[in-house]
């Protein structure tokens, strides 16, 4: 299959000169140098092939909403090339150019016609518009009458009103409620199966790794990672807990996912294990089976204290339950450098069949962004199956009593 | 060109629903709604025809009215109304669409078309009140409107022009906004439109001549007080002087596209 938007070589500086006069004389071929230029991309090169989701994840400044800019058109690179066939639908921000007093139908109209689309195109499509909106009268009141979400509605129902070939969202599927939001999810994995590639810039894990089969992860103006979003989003976890003197490694374990660890290293998961009843290690567990995760810790460096978090992941990448010990009230204060500490987690393994991973975390307090002295993505993975229980959907386990009687 | 053209053909639907856009939201949340749009011309025009023509009598030569004087202000008014609107207009056009043209694509000349559509409309309605007026006064001068919009053409060429070459700068210059309205003030006061060119002295017309405006503004003056084809003659420089402006403005305009949206 042929790329419908190949991105090469792309870089974006914004140049300063001393003097505006002297950016002005440039154009006519004098030459001034900029005294200043802010490389806000570097090099950045990708392509996308019809139908795919893409995710772009990345901290703020690290120059996201300039490629998608660069993407859609509005600002030019300084080297390289954006080579997109088809049309490109954006959604940079929702109800760009709404008039507060102009009813909702006037702005849809509106709103189209700056996408190009002519009063005929429109008259096609504003009743099934207004029917996806679901605001009901207001959709023939003024604007300024509507709540946010409303105007997030209407402005939604406005930019998908037609398929684009390129689609490209940023952050903006975070507003609105959650039916809408649910709803646009479902309206975008609609036009990504009809051939729509869609771009996604998010902060929201869930959502890229629910819409996306490749995420980009943008650091400082490149691309540092591009792969399955699960392993990058790991990276890029890992990444924003990074300090001083923070290494993050990722390598591949046994059954080829990518293990994610990062941190400062003061204290390390020595080994972990999962133990049935029996006290033997397992990789697989039946469903509701009691089981002990067993995590020993060694102590490197003179910390304050220690604080042991773990998360259970499910196959998508979602945690579907997790603590630490501050939460329980076991903090270790003052650990004894040199020595090691065990973790005996003992629980119900109450999950659906399927496959699982735990991640840890070895923190100072209640969370990895203070400091992070160890944090182990795919620490362990394990297998849940169902050998004795009634067949059930989903991740976890909560047998019913069901009782049916006739009345 | 057909590169510029055709996007903006493309966009006409746009180009009409801003202007309709513009106009409704000007009236929206008032009770008389679309009469303003008569009411404000109107106040201007009474306020020239009524207290002017009380304040100075002056007869004008060949003019048979006591309203000569009123008349002949109107006639450089409007023509003045139209300039001043879009050149004013369309030196912050860019600057005032900066969140639009950074977040969306589209044809960037839709704007000062936009503008020069808006103003045309205002141009129009300030145009017939005028004629209204004029028609009360006892003054119906019908014989030469055919000229009218050749006038109205240089006009736009002249005040797009001008208006959009240092739109584009202004962009980046912020100071040449400033600077232009401040400009325009003394524009009005150099253009024969509350005097008459006569009246200035000889050694000081060529400064007149100079004003591309001045030419235009007598061929106003020609058409609604007169009742005469206006000198050719007089209509060459401006339009020379426009179609020049107009090429200057597209040139930066080129040139200044691609940076535009990084300092917007």
């Amino acid at each position: 299959m042929t790329a419908v938007l190949s991105v090469n070589h792309i870089s974006k500086s914004f140049k300063e000169y001393s003097s505006e006069y002297q950016r002005i004389l440039s154009w006519f071929g004098l030459q001034f140098k900029p005294i200043k230029q802010h490389a806000i991309l570097k090099n950045i090169n990708f392509s996308l092939l019809p139908g795919e989701a893409v995710g772009i994840v990345g901290q703020n400044g690290a120059g996201k909403s300039t490629l998608l800019k660069i993407i859609t058109g509005t600002l030019q690179p300084s080297q390289g090339q954006v080579q997109s066939r088809g049309r490109v639908g954006a959604i940079l921000e929702l109800g760009m150019g709404f008039h507060p007093d102009l009813t909702g139908r006037q702005n849809a109209y509106h709103s189209a016609g700056l996408m190009g689309f002519t009063q005929a195109q429109i008259d096609d499509v504003i009743d099934e518009l207004e029917a996806f909106a679901e605001i009901g009268d207001y959709f023939d009141q003024p604007v300024r009458c509507y709540s946010s979400g409303m105007q997030m509605r209407v402005a939604f129902a406005v930019v998908t009103a037609y398929r684009p070939d390129i689609l490209i969202v940023d952050e903006a599927l975070s507003v609105g409620d959650a039916y809408f939001q649910h709803k646009s999810i479902s309206r975008i994995r609609e036009f990504q199966a009809l051939g729509t590639t869609l771009l996604l810039v998010s902060h929201d894990r869930g959502a890229i790794q629910a819409i996306c089969e490749r995420a980009i992860l943008l650091e400082q103006g490149s691309v540092i990672k591009d792969g399955p979003p699960e392993q990058v989003m790991d990276f890029y976890n890992a990444l924003i807990a990074e300090k001083e003197n923070s290494t993050v490694t990722q390598e591949v374990n046994y059954d080829g996912k990518v293990a994610t660890a990062s941190g400062t290293n003061e204290a390390t998961v020595d080994s972990i294990g999962l133990y049935n009843s029996n006290g033997e290690k397992v990789d697989f567990v039946g469903v509701g089976d009691a089981v002990e995760l067993r995590i020993t810790v060694k102590v490197h460096q003179d910390i304050v204290s220690l604080v042991l978090g773990y998360g259970i992941k499910d196959r998508l990448g979602q945690v579907i339950y997790g603590t630490n010990t501050w939460h329980t009230k076991q903090v270790i204060e003052t650990p004894v450098v040199g020595s090691s500490y065990e973790f005996i987690l003992a629980f119900p393994a109450n999950f659906g069949a399927g496959s699982y991973s735990i991640q840890t975390a070895l923190v100072d307090r209640d969370t990895h962004l203070t400091k992070n002295y160890e944090w182990r993505d795919l620490a362990l993975l394990f297998n849940v199956i169902n050998v004795d229980k009634t067949h059930f959907a989903g991740s976890s386990w909560h047998e019913p009593r069901i009782r049916v009687s006739q009345l | 060109m057909k590169r510029v053209l055709l996007p903006l053909w493309a966009y006409r639907y746009f180009i009409v629903s801003s202007i309709k856009t513009e106009f409704r939201s000007r009236f929206a949340r008032s009770k008389l709604g679309g009469l303003w749009m008569v009411l404000h011309p109107l106040a201007l025009v009474l306020i020239y025809a009524l207290i002017l023509s009380q304040i100075m009598t002056a007869k004008l030569p060949a003019v048979s009215t006591q309203y000569a004087y009123p008349v002949y202000i109107l006639s450089g008014m409007v023509g003045w109304t139209l300039f001043s609107e879009i050149l004013s207009r369309s030196l912050n056009v860019f600057i005032t669409n900066g969140n639009l043209l950074k977040k969306v694509v589209f044809p960037k000349l839709s704007l000062p078309i936009i503008v020069i559509g808006s103003a045309l409309i205002n141009f129009t309605l300030l145009f017939l009140t005028m004629f209204a007026v004029f028609a009360v006064l006892g003054h119906h001068p019908l014989q030469a409107l055919y000229a009218l919009p050749l006038l109205i053409l240089i006009t736009i060429g002249l005040a797009a022009g001008i208006g959009l070459f240092f739109g584009v700068l202004n962009v980046f210059i912020r100071d040449i906004g400033q600077v232009m309205t401040i400009v325009l003030q003394f524009w009005f006061w150099l253009t024969p439109i509350v005097y008459m060119a006569a009246i200035v002295p000889t050694q000081y017309h060529w400064l007149l001549m100079l004003n591309p405006m001045t030419g235009v503004t007598m061929g106003y003056q020609q058409v609604l007080l007169y009742g005469k084809v206006p000198d050719l003659a007089l209509l060459l420089y401006p339009c020379v002087f426009a179609l020049v402006a107009l090429a200057l403005a597209m040139l930066v305009f080129k040139k200044a596209n691609e940076e535009m949206a990084d300092v917007l």
